[in-house]
């Protein structure tokens, strides 16, 4: 379109002339891509597309981007760490401490130019991803709110039908590939009788002095209840805390959207018993009394029916009326709402099937594990909306794991509409090592989402060479031909980061004595998020997929070799992890990994037939690794290489024949064989 | 009773059971049984990979003793593992070697085949056992099993016995201690002061265990006791104590006495309520024999934990010497590209951590410390494991590598060998393009004399000029495309003025022509160009470079091997003597040696040649050596006569006889794969045997109502459990073998719990 200017100055006048080209509003103006929602996730896809020079738009509700964050956390405090220092200057692997930033090629564009607080305030958040969409010159049409999308069946069309989107102005965008990043902006709502009285967390007061002296009770145990009563704390009588079900820490859960420590003063006061309480209910089954001088009372929804509707609040039967030391037996001055979000469907005609998903992925549309929608095909969810995928597993649902899955689903498209195969690197066997070492110890993506985006390692024939794919959707292994374009034909690695799996939970002891594992032959029995590599002969079918062993992320492997967790997530020690990896890699190939020296390389060419890998792709192709006087020394006095597997040939070839075919001087046999049987050479 | 020796061959699922008998043998022995043979008669008898125990006498001895006696009753045995026994009578006619000259020196042989083994003095096969046990152990034993068959309470034959393994290694010593641990009776009753009790048991320095009982319980505790016994066989003693009838107080909750093997330890009052807690109570206080005999274990073969890559090996012992890294700049993202665009730069990228790149590191540091003070070229380095951006943007993706970045000119990647010299080298003749335009005839006989670049043809012996007239411009093209491929590597210069005829006709070369120096030999050869194409160029120049009667190095052989024919190489210790020189070189003229490589070893400025020459001789003959190496269509080596002198005639009839088949090879180089060097963790058997384990607990049968909630705690128990284990009990070839006993005694588990 060429309207991609780069301030946000262009960006009215851009509308304009866009809408002042289209003047006739009943022909649809077409786009490859489109993307609803210029928040984290919808500007990270309209980065991918921009770059790869597709035809694309964003579609943004408001004036400029992030709009939830100039509202959201209400307290303003966000707990994606900004971690600004890691010692390391790996730009790669920093990513993985930082849960702000979008990816770029822009170094100019991280988090941490952006603000030096740990856990940085919302607007920084707003202004940066203001900045992202400017810099890069993003094409955001904003001020754009599409209030419906249909179907219209094309055959021509790139998934068999078109996405219709109309926007507040009646304008039709007509679209072939439909990404839908609008987030969660739906607030969760209880029904029950009182849920009038009930503020909620997106319009109460955030000033502490609207609390002073009063008796307040929270609905929720997310990180916005905690949130919300960490801020009036200091202020109010008390706070209770009543929820369906119990916490859950995220430091003992691993999963992020846990209640986080920053949040947790409650837990604090409640246990050391300074009157704050935390309590386990359903809610559904609660009903809250307004009493005649207007405070709040907690009973429960079948009292009241018990009593009928006619009675006047003070003389329904309350739960302490038969149980005097029941827990919520205060009338309190308030009560809030935090109970989280929900997508918001309503805009999605029918025919699009997008529904939502069972269980505790009600308030997420329904997806595969490549984010697209069940019902229609070319309908993309990202960002928050997609953690349906790996809700409470792993950080899909988070910029820090979302990020990640938005390159996911790029590459899947390239490949499925403009025929580029998912990116690898084509390397050597001999490479074959480092290249695990290098990324379990830098890669971002695997590290943040962990258990859904794995590196996938495609052998070529006579394991001579493979190819590296990265952060492929681990759930989608069985497609990966048909999703990447790439063959699989030769066998495969799966590297994947996983967190031990009876380690972490909402009600287990995390801090057990003998938690972490140092010996490498304990390491499967590993606890700490630490990088686990799957070898399969063939690739996995969807039934092998679909059926696997329970609380394994992939089906059971010919091998699998799990690199000892580390304190300092630093996987480079030569025993510790690299020589496991490599014995590893050697069994699976069948095939010896070693490196060697020109000089034995040398030595096996002249002696043997057959060269070992490292050999035969370095010293014969003249790129052999000489060694220095002092490493010479060393290679002397380790006496390496010992040849383990090779038994002397001449053995047999020239052992004696005894009786009467004695040759009369026959050489002997001097082979370590022949040695350690104690053998009397003199009388043959 | 009976005892079954059970051997299973490393992995493979193939395993042969034989069984005999050894104690109680109810067999009456005869003579006839052992066959007696002259030796010439024996010796036909062997079948290869057969085994063989050959008992060598003279004839003249007595026909009884008391070992032939114990031979005699091995045969059996023996036979049943597929090992023939027989008494070989020395006859004068014909004496064997094996036949000693006294009486009393006569030996017993084990042959495998026709290989001779192992060879026994008789006296060390004093009896029975001692004959089956010795060749037993003369074959591979290493995964063999022994398993106790308790046989002797069975009543009925169609019953199955109860059998024990024996987890001990498989030695002499072990196997009898084992045995008499079996027989030990299985649970005695006592009413004395356990302190005062003592069984075999002690003094086979197994610990005792009483259950403690009283009448009114009696019929139950036998029970537990019985069961107990058998958990414990071979580990403890057990015994039935009753209490009723005791003396001495015990405490009153005690219901478990357990009773060390040292002397004078006093016994310990427990209240275990669970054969599992006396179970292991035991085996954890017999946890330091264990250790000490898995160390030895350990001994003897290689630790999957040892590093055997010689490059991550020597880094590693070399990893507190102090590099001088400042003679080479380090490189970062910030300063990558000013550094680089600034002036001609040499960029070596790597990554800390990785071996290869380490050891690459110190050839790099050397060609910085011989440049210095003498290069324009910056040399430069950059840590991928830092900087991966940047390697990634600069297309590195395999390390280490090194990029060469001269001003206005496309990166160069370095694709020679990684070392000191061959790098030294790729620099040095950089310092010039490639190919030099030479515009004058004086010019062009200074670059071939070697004059005009008399610094840079130490570095390159060779110096190519291509001749074109000057209309040729595709074939100049091309060939300025060669030169360029191969900048670093060799000098190329390029003669296209309009006189080049003169040039042309005084090398005899008709255009388009490369000339090609020698500067060592001062010779200059006309090579005709027949092909232009880039590609032919320089595959034509990087075969001239080949000499014909080359000495092999380290550097220099990949260029040869390549060829894929055989080597005809001359080891020498030393220089080459100029007559077989002469005498090769001769041959290499009449076309004699066109099928292979003449080519010569100089042991001082080789070392490594030695090791191949341990390969192939044995004894090493006298120096030098002429050999035949069929390196790329069977492997045979031949060996040209070492009583022959190296001449032209002597040569070629040796050539002829080989050419003839005449010739038998005196080795043949071994053509095995390169396998994995040892095996890996079998984290998945230990896995699937953890989950097992786990399941066998979650049969709600053997499972007490508070095990419930305790099963995820007892998971980590488990964990530490197995962490306090001594290491090796853990790896593979333990795990199988500890595992499988582990599941075996699972399953019988659940029934009998207290």
């Amino acid at each position: 379109m060429g309207l991609s200017a780069a301030t946000p100055l262009w960006s009215s006048p851009g509308l304009l002339l866009a809408i002042a080209l289209h003047p006739a509003l009943s022909v649809p103006t077409h786009r490859d891509y489109c993307v609803l929602g210029a928040g984290p996730a919808g500007l990270q896809m309209a980065y991918f597309l921009q770059r790869a020079g597709r035809d694309y738009a964003v579609f943004e509700r408001t004036q400029r981007p992030g709009s939830f964050f100039t509202r959201y956390p209400r307290h303003r405090k966000l707990i994606s760490i900004n971690k600004r220092y890691t010692g390391n200057a790996n730009s790669e692997f920093n990513l993985r401490h930082d849960w702000n930033s979008l990816l770029s090629h822009d170094p100019r564009l991280l988090f941490r130019h952006y603000s030096r607080a740990y856990f940085p305030d919302a607007h920084d958040m707003v202004r940066y991803l203001s900045d992202f969409a400017d810099t890069l010159g993003l094409h955001v049409l904003y001020n754009t709110t599409i209030t419906h999308v249909t179907l219209d069946k094309d055959q021509r069309a790139w998934n068999g039908h078109h996405f219709i989107l109309t926007d507040q102005k009646g304008h039709v965008h007509r679209c072939s590939v439909l990404l839908v990043a609008t987030g969660l902006s739906v607030p969760n709502q209880v029904d029950f009788p009182g849920s009038e009285y009930v503020e909620g967390y997106e319009s109460v007061s955030v000033d502490p002095e609207d609390f002073v002296g009063q008796n307040v009770l929270i609905l929720g145990r997310g990180n916005s209840a905690f949130e919300t009563a960490d801020n009036i704390l200091g202020v109010t009588n008390f706070i209770h805390m009543l929820s369906r079900s119990r916490v859950r820490l995220s430091w003992a859960t691993h999963y992020v959207g846990d209640l986080r420590a920053i949040n947790n003063g409650l837990l604090d006061t409640y246990q050391l018993k300074s009157l704050d309480g935390l309590l386990e209910s359903d809610l559904t089954d609660l009903a809250i009394l307004k009493d005649s001088k207007g405070k709040f009372h907690v009973t429960l929804k079948f009292f009241l029916e018990e009593a009928g509707s006619n009675q006047s609040a003070d003389s329904i039967p309350l739960p302490q009326d038969d149980n005097d030391n029941f827990a919520m037996r205060v009338a309190y001055d308030r009560v809030i709402r935090c109970l989280g979000w929900n997508f918001d469907f309503s805009i999605f005609n029918k025919s699009l099937r997008l529904n939502s998903g069972n269980a505790f992925g009600k308030k997420y549309p329904l997806i595969r594990a490549s984010y697209e929608s069940k019902g229609s095909r070319g309908l993309f969810i990202l960002g928050t909306a997609s953690h349906s995928v790996d809700y409470r597993k792993s950080a899909g649902g988070f910029i820090h794991g979302f990020r990640y899955t938005a390159r996911a689903v790029h590459r899947l498209l390239e490949h499925r509409h403009h025929g580029i195969t998912w990116p690898a690197t084509e390397l050597p066997i001999t490479q074959l090592t480092s290249s695990i070492v290098r990324r379990v110890n830098e890669a971002s993506g695997l590290y943040q989402m962990f258990g859904v985006l794995a590196d996938v390692i495609l052998l070529k024939e006579n394991a001579t060479a493979f190819e590296y794919l990265e952060e492929f959707p681990l759930q989608m292994l069985a497609q990966l031909e048909m999703l990447t374009g790439r063959k699989v034909q030769h066998g495969l690695f799966v590297i994947n980061m996983e967190y031990g799996r009876n380690f972490s939970g909402p009600d287990k002891d995390v801090f057990f004595d003998h938690r972490s594992v140092g010996h490498t032959e304990d390491a499967w029995q590993s606890n700490f998020l630490h990088p686990v590599i799957y070898y399969y002969r063939h690739l996995p079918t969807e039934q092998e997929v679909r059926f696997r062993p329970a609380h394994w992320p992939l089906p059971r492997p010919t091998a699998i070799h799990h690199i000892v967790e580390d304190f300092l997530t630093d996987w480079t020690a030569p025993i510790g992890h690299i020589l496991p990896l490599r014995r590893f890699l050697e069994n699976c190939l069948d095939t010896d990994l070693r490196s060697f020296y020109a000089e034995s390389c040398f030595l096996f060419a002249l002696t043997r037939q057959k060269l070992p890998p490292f050999c035969q792709q370095g010293y014969l192709r003249m790129r052999g690794l000489m060694s220095t006087e002092s490493l010479r020394q060393h290679r002397v006095e380790s006496r390496l290489p010992r040849n383990h597997a090779a038994t002397d040939s001449r053995l047999e070839d020239s052992s004696q024949q005894p009786g009467d075919h004695e040759p009369p001087d026959a050489p002997m046999a001097t082979g370590p064989l022949a040695q350690s049987l104690d053998s009397n050479k003199e009388e043959l | 009773m009976q005892l079954e020796l059970i051997m299973s061959s490393g992995f493979s699922v193939f395993r042969v059971a034989i069984s005999f008998v050894i104690m109680c043998i109810s067999y009456m022995p005869t003579i006839d049984s052992l066959p007696e043979l002259s030796p010439q008669k024996y010796f036909s008898t062997l079948q290869p990979g057969k085994a063989s125990l050959a008992y060598f006498c003279q004839a003249d001895s007595p026909r009884t003793s008391v070992f032939l006696e114990e031979l005699n009753e091995a045969v059996r045995p023996l036979q049943d593992y597929g090992i023939s026994v027989a008494k070989v009578n020395c006859v004068k006619e014909e004496t064997s070697r094996y036949c000693g000259k006294e009486k009393d020196f006569m030996k017993a042989y084990l042959f495998k085949g026709n290989i001779l083994l192992r060879e026994f003095p008789t006296d060390t096969l004093f009896d029975v056992n001692a004959i089956v046990a010795h060749v037993l152990f003369s074959e591979d034993v290493e995964y063999a099993h022994l398993y106790f068959f308790h046989c002797k309470l069975v009543l009925d034959l169609t019953q199955q016995c109860r059998r024990t393994l024996m987890e001990q290694p498989l030695t002499t010593l072990n196997i009898h201690l084992f045995i008499k641990r079996m027989k030990a009776p299985l649970l005695t009753e006592v009413a004395e002061d356990p302190q005062q009790v003592s069984t075999v048991h002690l003094q086979l320095g197994l610990p005792l265990v009483f259950i403690v009982s009283q009448q009114a319980t009696y019929e139950a505790d036998r029970r537990t006791a019985e069961w107990v016994a058998w958990r414990l066989l071979g580990k403890a003693g057990v015994l039935l104590l009753l209490r009723d009838s005791l003396e001495v107080n015990i405490p009153q909750h005690a219901n478990v006495v357990f009773k060390r093997a040292e002397k004078g330890v006093p016994v310990e009052f427990l209240v275990l309520h669970d054969v599992d807690l006396i179970i292991s109570h035991v085996e954890n206080n017999m946890h330091i024999e264990e250790i000490q005999e898995d160390e030895d274990d350990d001994v003897e073969g290689p630790d999957i934990d040892t590093q055997d890559d010689e490059v991550a090996e020597s880094v590693y012992r070399d990893r507190k010497r102090k590099l001088p890294l400042e003679l080479t700049v380090e490189l970062t993202e910030e300063s990558f590209n000013a550094t680089v665009m600034a002036s001609d730069n040499i960029v070596l990228f790597y990554v800390d951590w990785q071996a290869v790149s380490m050891a690459f590191l110190q050839s790099y540091i050397d060609v910085a410390i011989k440049l210095k003070g003498t290069s324009t070229m910056l040399l430069t380095r950059i840590n991928c494991a830092d900087w991966s951006d940047v390697c990634t943007k600069q297309n590195v993706t395999e390390f280490p590598f090194v990029k060469m970045y001269k001003k206005g000119k496309n990166p160069v990647s370095y694709t020679g060998m990684l070392g000191t010299e061959d790098l030294l080298k790729f620099i040095q003749l950089n310092r010039i393009s490639y190919p030099v335009n030479i515009t004058s005839i004086q010019e062009a006989e200074e670059y071939l004399s070697g004059e005009l670049y008399k610094d840079l043809i130490s570095y390159s012996s060779i110096s190519i000029l291509g001749l074109f007239s000057p209309t040729m411009t595709t074939a100049k093209e091309d060939f300025s495309e060669a030169g360029n491929y191969l900048k670093g590597y060799v000098i190329t210069g390029i003669y296209s003025e309009e006189d080049v005829l003169l040039l042309s006709n005084k090398y005899a070369a008709t255009l388009p022509a490369l000339l090609l120096a020698r500067h060592t030999e001062g010779k200059i050869e006309s090579i005709p160009l027949a092909s232009t194409h880039a590609q032919d160029v320089v595959q034509i120049i990087t075969d001239a470079l080949l000499e014909t009667f080359p000495e092999i190095t380290v550097e220099n052989l990949p260029s040869y091997f390549r060829l894929q024919k055989p080597l005809l190489m001359l080891f020498s210790d030393g220089s080459v003597n100029p007559q077989y020189k002469n005498s090769i070189l001769i041959l290499v003229k009449q076309k004699y040696l066109d099928s292979f490589i003449p080519c010569w070893l100089n042991l001082k400025n080789t070392p490594v040649g030695r090791g191949i020459l341990q390969a192939y001789f044995d004894p090493l003959p006298p120096l030098p050596l002429l050999v035949l190496v069929n390196l790329h269509s069977g492997g045979q080596v031949f060996v040209f006569p070492s009583d022959q002198a190296i001449t032209e005639e002597n040569l070629v009839l040796w050539l002829k006889k080989l050419e003839a088949g005449l010739e038998n090879p005196i080795t043949i180089l071994p053509a095995q794969e390169w396998k994995p060097p040892l095996p890996a963790y079998d984290f998945l058997s230990m896995m699937d045997a953890a989950t097992s384990q786990h399941a066998t607990k979650k049969l709600p049968k053997c499972m007490k109502e508070t095990d419930v909630q305790e099963n995820d705690k007892e998971q980590h128990e488990d964990k530490s459990a197995v962490r306090k284990e001594p290491i090796e009990t853990l790896r593979i070839k333990h795990w199988n073998r500890s595992n499988w006993f582990k599941e075996a005694e699972k399953s019988f588990k659940c029934d009998k719990e207290l």
